[in-house]
């Protein structure tokens, strides 16, 4: 992959990431969101940044497997783009189904899991949105941004959960979802455990 | 289609009815890239064409004054595109699509009336048509997902079915039953819930005059996906105790279970009555947003109709009962 098609190809998932957001802009110039607008903004809005944190961690599997290094180059971006998505659908909560009533989303985020795991996944990835530039991975040093970033994990399972206690008795969808996180998490477990292993065999042997 | 009187105007007419296209969830697709999404989004506008929400008949009936009034109507296509009935499927755009062949006929469609009654019948929906006058209901709707609908229903008091059976002294429950016909019921085939769907009152909350059997709405045949050929209202309960497309009620001594008790005990009770004070355990019953509105309104105790239900439930906790 050259420098240049890949600046052609990150035009290109741009465009795919804006997508969904200009679905929902069509959809509401043509007054055609369906009965219930705010919940199919609210639910298309959640479910694209489930989406993107799953395409985000697919990247390093996926550039492992399929030897493809350059895949690297698009993670942030994808990154980015689950942010966003979920920064809207927080938006939607706060200002449609709260008023920002601060109390009551206090209140709402103590006591209801759902809630707090949906919370929870958008918090978390604050923090790594602010520190996704280039400028603060030099300031934090590579292995101490790696770890922060980690949190993507807390984040991504935090939405699966959230999905899986939106949904009343139909779990086939959230199921799915959930499936892809809990095999991507266990593709790192796995990296992890291997990791390990092949630096204790030495010590073992030795003994 | 009906051929109409040019004096007599239906609601049919007043009310947009070209009904919305049903699309595709769009939300489904995680492998469809989101640009091919937004232009594949005109090819089903020519392929299908529009439908129209109704194809019922028209039916006679008198207003009543246990309406609800100073309210605006949900919209003919809100109502008919946007339904929870898991046995035609779980989006809220499936039953429209998926019952749009469930076409049953009030002459042919029999409800089985019985257990501790003194005269059990098999009734056509026709004749329990003819049990009581018609009467036009306008009823809120709140659904247990926090949205709420205005909605005219017509139908009967459920009381003048119950009288006509005559329970016997035993008798303390209703027991209601829907189709299970996986043939016709596409939502049949997953067990999503525990089929037959399954419902239930008190015998003295079916007696309520606010409890209706509901044959139409918006002065028509009931449309499949609203629960054809006759569903339950009971506007002071979540909407999911409005069973759907009956073909069985029975009185009975004991209280008889509910599919959405079966599917999670904690969370639906029996009662199921709207109450802001007592929050499903996953959500805040506090609020509902009225479809056509942006922001939520508050949820009213008994769904408003406190006035007509309170007495019966006094003396019981109601955060237990819930």
């Amino acid at each position: 992959m050259t420098n240049k098609n890949i600046a052609w190809l990150k035009v290109v998932v741009w465009l795919i990431c804006l997508g969904p957001l200009m679905d929902l802009v069509y959809l509401a110039a043509t007054h055609d969101l369906g009965v219930n607008p705010l919940e199919t903004i609210q639910l298309t809005t959640g479910l694209w940044a489930l989406i993107f944190l799953i395409a985000s961690l697919t990247v390093t599997p996926l550039r492992r497997i399929a030897k493809l290094p350059w895949l690297i180059r698009f993670r942030r971006l994808l990154g980015l783009f689950a942010f966003f998505y979920i920064v809207l659908h927080f938006i939607t909560y706060l200002v449609f189904d709260q008023q920002f009533d601060f109390a009551a989303i206090w209140k709402d985020i103590a006591k209801r899991p759902f809630i707090l795991l949906g919370f929870l996944a958008f918090v978390l990835l604050i923090p790594l949105a602010i520190t996704s530039t280039t400028g603060w991975i030099r300031r934090l040093g590579g292995k101490r941004w790696n770890n922060i970033h980690k949190l993507v994990y807390v984040s991504v399972a935090a939405a699966a959960l959230h999905f899986w206690l939106k949904v009343k008795a139909d779990h086939l969808e959230p199921g799915i979802y959930a499936t892809i996180v809990a095999l991507l998490l266990g593709y790192r477990v796995w990296v992890w455990a291997a990791k390990r292993s092949a630096k204790q065999s030495p010590a073992v042997a030795k003994t | 289609m009906l051929i109409k009187e040019p004096t007599d105007i239906p609601y049919s007419e007043i009310t947009p009815q070209k009904f919305y296209l049903n699309r595709r969830r769009f939300l489904e697709g995680a492998a469809m890239a989101g640009a091919a999404l937004a232009g594949a989004r005109f090819i089903p506008e020519l392929v299908e064409p529009s439908t129209v929400a109704l194809a019922g008949s028209k039916l006679q009936f008198q207003k009543s004054n246990l309406s609800t009034t100073g309210e605006a109507l949900t919209p003919l296509k809100d109502i008919t595109s946007y339904n929870n009935f898991y046995e035609f499927g779980t989006a809220k755009d499936d039953p429209a699509e998926n019952a749009k062949n469930f076409k049953p006929s009030p002459s042919a469609w029999v409800v089985e009336v019985g257990g501790l009654v003194k005269k059990p019948q098999k009734l056509s929906v026709e004749s329990i048509m003819k049990l009581a006058p018609l009467e036009e209901r306008v009823y809120r709707m709140r659904c247990v997902e926090g949205w709420s609908m205005v909605i005219p229903w017509i139908g009967l008091p459920l009381s003048a079915l119950l009288k006509a059976v005559e329970p016997t002294g035993k008798a303390r429950f209703v027991a209601f039953q829907t189709l299970n016909d996986p043939k016709q019921m596409p939502g049949l085939r997953r067990a999503v819930l525990d089929w037959p769907y399954v419902e239930g009152l008190r015998l003295d909350e079916a007696m309520n005059p606010l409890a209706i059997l509901a044959v139409g709405l918006y002065g028509e045949s009931l449309p499949p996906q609203d629960g054809a050929p006759i569903r339950l209202v009971t506007p002071w309960k979540y909407g999911f105790k409005g069973i759907k497309s009956i073909v069985k009620i029975t009185l009975v001594e004991q209280q008889p279970p509910t599919a959405w008790n079966i599917s999670a005990p904690n969370e639906y009770g029996f009662y199921s009555n709207v109450n802001p004070d007592v929050d499903h355990p996953r959500w805040s019953q506090a609020k509902e947003r009225r479809i056509g509105e942006f922001f939520k309104r508050k949820t009213l105790m008994f769904n408003g109709y406190g006035a007509q239900v309170a007495g019966l439930y006094s003396g019981m906790d109601l955060k237990k009962n819930f």
